[in-house]
């Protein structure tokens, strides 16, 4: 099968799934709560004159079925509803938000991949020695720790205590944001050759990005050993060494090749991990992203960005995946596409 | 094979700072100085407890670690300590509760959907696959956000993100066994679908779903402290580890025993978890075993 015949069909494989998803989606905004008008609204405070607007406006009055139909005509139509907190419509708040996250989990993925790969493979050769149970601490304490506690002590003792990091946002307090071509700050500040704003971007990125790659890498690294150490001990690693290929070279080119393979299906399912991180990590760091914008949603009650939010990250979520599907059949001639 | 669980320190280290825990929470009364959100108050009738969760102690508040007070007092003056020692009860509740219902609801569904195949399968399956299109932290944020604040509200919500994943889990489990000439020879001698699937299919599938319950218990703590420390579950003042952490956090600067030690809390719970599931799946599976 060619490769852009089986994208075709995986995106035509997620249209049921999306589907699915925005029944979730109906199913918590309009089903569950008691009184959705005023859940829209804005909960008990809301004012009488708001429910009726919007029970009209949601079509509330009618029955489920018809309200879901309207619902979904709204999505198509790209109309995720309007945002109560924000007074405008949700998909210009996600929009607007979305650089910021983006900007943060790929900076989060830059610090957890290699630094995970890397440290796999030094505890995989040197298995038992004391780099290896350094690294495996690291790595169950990683995905044991709480990402909203480690987040609040890195600021302590970084931000506070030694104070060399800022403690939160993406700039300076008075800084311009440099001008918007991507979204990332970054990437931005270079293009406009703006070396202030680079250098406070970065600075704001670490704790941020540390903190919500932490647990990633830990769970990269743990794949990555032990997946080497299965490798390893492989026939074809036992051939490649008697017929005398140097050390180094079975390592890399032999054994690393495969080993990577289970490590890159985590990558993709961490990107769940780190959308999930965002919305704690953005809170703490009061980093304007989409994380920041669903807590605050949440605790408004403010349910069509809440529900936005959730189909915006199940989407990215089903796309990453897919795109880590294709990589596995670039780095592993062995998996067919659509085949099995 | 126990011999094997023994040797390994780590998944004794897990299985020791989970036997603490259940005892911490089975024993809180007798091994909290004070309770929470009550205090003892003199009177001429002798010593009464009075609730006064919202009663600021000046003489006490916000005093950093001592003998008196281990783990210091928070800004209404109340022992950290204690609400440590009471908030396992509340966190042990969650993780049993949360993966005991969703495991039965995934063992019905998946078993359900391995054994017949057919239509029910592929239904089944299809909407997991929806389930699991979510992150489970944003699936339950959404969920408990309709429902609202409330821890039982959070269960329910991680009840509703949890189960798929033990229903597929479960299902690979049955679809494998089923092909076993064990389960052939029982259909062959005329024992009943439910016969096969509780006595011959469950028992041997339990292994796995074990060490992924262990797993789970302590994700499950993680999200609901995460939850929690957003503002969706307990209401405040409630002893409970991720509201404390969300509620000092505004203190840090000021009180860094406040956040610290109810993240240790959890932090070694869920190591205990994650080390006694790691030591169980090494004990069950060979293959892993290295």
């Amino acid at each position: 099968m060619k490769t852009w015949e089986y994208i075709v069909r995986r995106l035509i494989l997620l249209i049921p799934v999306i589907i699915g998803v925005t029944i979730i989606t109906f199913t918590v905004s309009h089903v569950i709560p008691a009184d959705p008008a005023r859940a829209f609204a804005g909960g008990p405070k809301a004012q009488p004159e708001a429910i009726a607007h919007i029970r009209a406006e949601l079509h509330l009055d009618e029955p489920l079925w018809k309200q879901y139909f309207f619902y979904l005509n709204d999505l198509i139509h790209l109309n995720l509803g309007k945002s109560y907190l924000e007074n405008r419509p949700v998909l210009e708040s996600l929009r607007d938000y979305f650089p910021a996250t983006f900007e943060l989990t790929m900076v989060a993925m830059l610090i957890a991949v290699p630094l995970g790969i890397i440290g796999g493979i030094i505890s995989a050769i040197k298995q038992n020695k004391i780099s290896d149970h350094f690294s495996r601490i690291i790595a169950i304490v990683g995905y044991s720790l709480p990402i909203f506690w480690l987040a609040l002590m890195l600021q302590y003792l970084f931000a506070y205590l030694v104070p060399i990091l800022p403690l939160e946002g993406r700039l300076s307090v008075g800084m311009v944001p440099p001008t918007t071509i991507t979204g990332f700050y970054v990437i931005d500040s270079i293009l406009t050759g703006n070396v202030a704003t680079l250098s406070s971007s970065l600075l704001h990125l670490i704790l941020p990005a540390f903190t919500l790659g932490f647990s990633t890498l830990a769970i990269i690294l743990r794949m990555t050993r032990s997946s080497m150490l299965e490798v390893m001990s492989a026939d074809y690693i036992r051939t490649a060494r008697a017929k005398g290929v140097p050390e180094r070279k079975v390592i890399y080119q032999h054994g690393l090749r495969n080993a990577l393979i289970p490590t890159l299906t985590v990558i993709g399912l961490q990107f769940g991990a780190l959308l999930s991180g965002a919305v704690l990590t953005e809170t703490i760091f009061n980093w304007p992203g989409m994380g920041r914008f669903a807590a605050n949603a949440v605790l408004g009650l403010d349910f069509n960005s809440v529900m936005g939010f959730t189909l915006i990250v199940a989407i990215i979520y089903v796309i990453a995946n897919l795109i880590v599907d294709l990589l596995y059949a670039m780095v592993d001639p062995r998996v067919k596409l659509g085949g099995g | 094979m126990l011999h094997l669980f023994r040797r390994s320190l780590l998944s004794m280290i897990g299985l020791v700072l989970i036997l603490f825990l259940i005892i911490v929470a089975l024993f809180a009364p007798l091994i909290a100085s004070e309770h929470p959100s009550y205090v003892e108050v003199q009177t001429e009738q002798g010593t009464t407890r009075v609730e006064e969760r919202w009663e600021i102690h000046f003489d006490r508040k916000l005093q950093s670690p001592s003998l008196q007070h281990l783990f210091g007092t928070d800004d209404y003056g109340r022992d950290i300590f204690s609400m440590i020692v009471y908030g396992s009860q509340t966190s042990l509740r969650i993780c049993l509760m949360v993966v005991i219902i969703s495991t039965l609801a995934g063992i019905i569904l998946g078993g359900l959907a391995g054994y017949f195949g057919g239509v029910i399968d592929e239904v089944l399956m299809r909407i997991t696959d929806v389930f699991l299109a979510i992150p489970y932290l944003i699936l339950a944020l959404a969920v408990a956000a309709a429902l609202g604040r409330s821890i039982d509200h959070i269960m329910e919500a991680m009840i509703i993100t949890w189960w798929p994943s033990y229903a597929r889990l479960f299902r690979g489990q049955v679809l494998a066994i089923r092909e076993q000439q064990y389960v052939e020879a029982a259909r062959s001698v005329g024992a009943s679908n439910s016969r096969i699937l509780f006595r011959h299919i469950l028992p041997n599938s339990i292994a796995p779903l074990i060490v992924e319950i262990t797993l789970d218990l302590g994700a499950v703590l993680l999200v609901a402290a995460g939850l929690s420390f957003i503002g969706l579950g307990a209401s405040p003042g409630t002893a409970e580890w991720g509201l404390m952490i969300s509620e000092g956090r505004t203190l840090m600067f000021h009180a860094w025993w406040y956040v610290t030690f109810p993240g240790l809390a959890i932090l070694f719970v869920v190591l205990g978890f994650n080390l006694l599931g790691d030591g169980l799946r090494d004990v069950t599976d060979p293959k892993l075993r290295r």
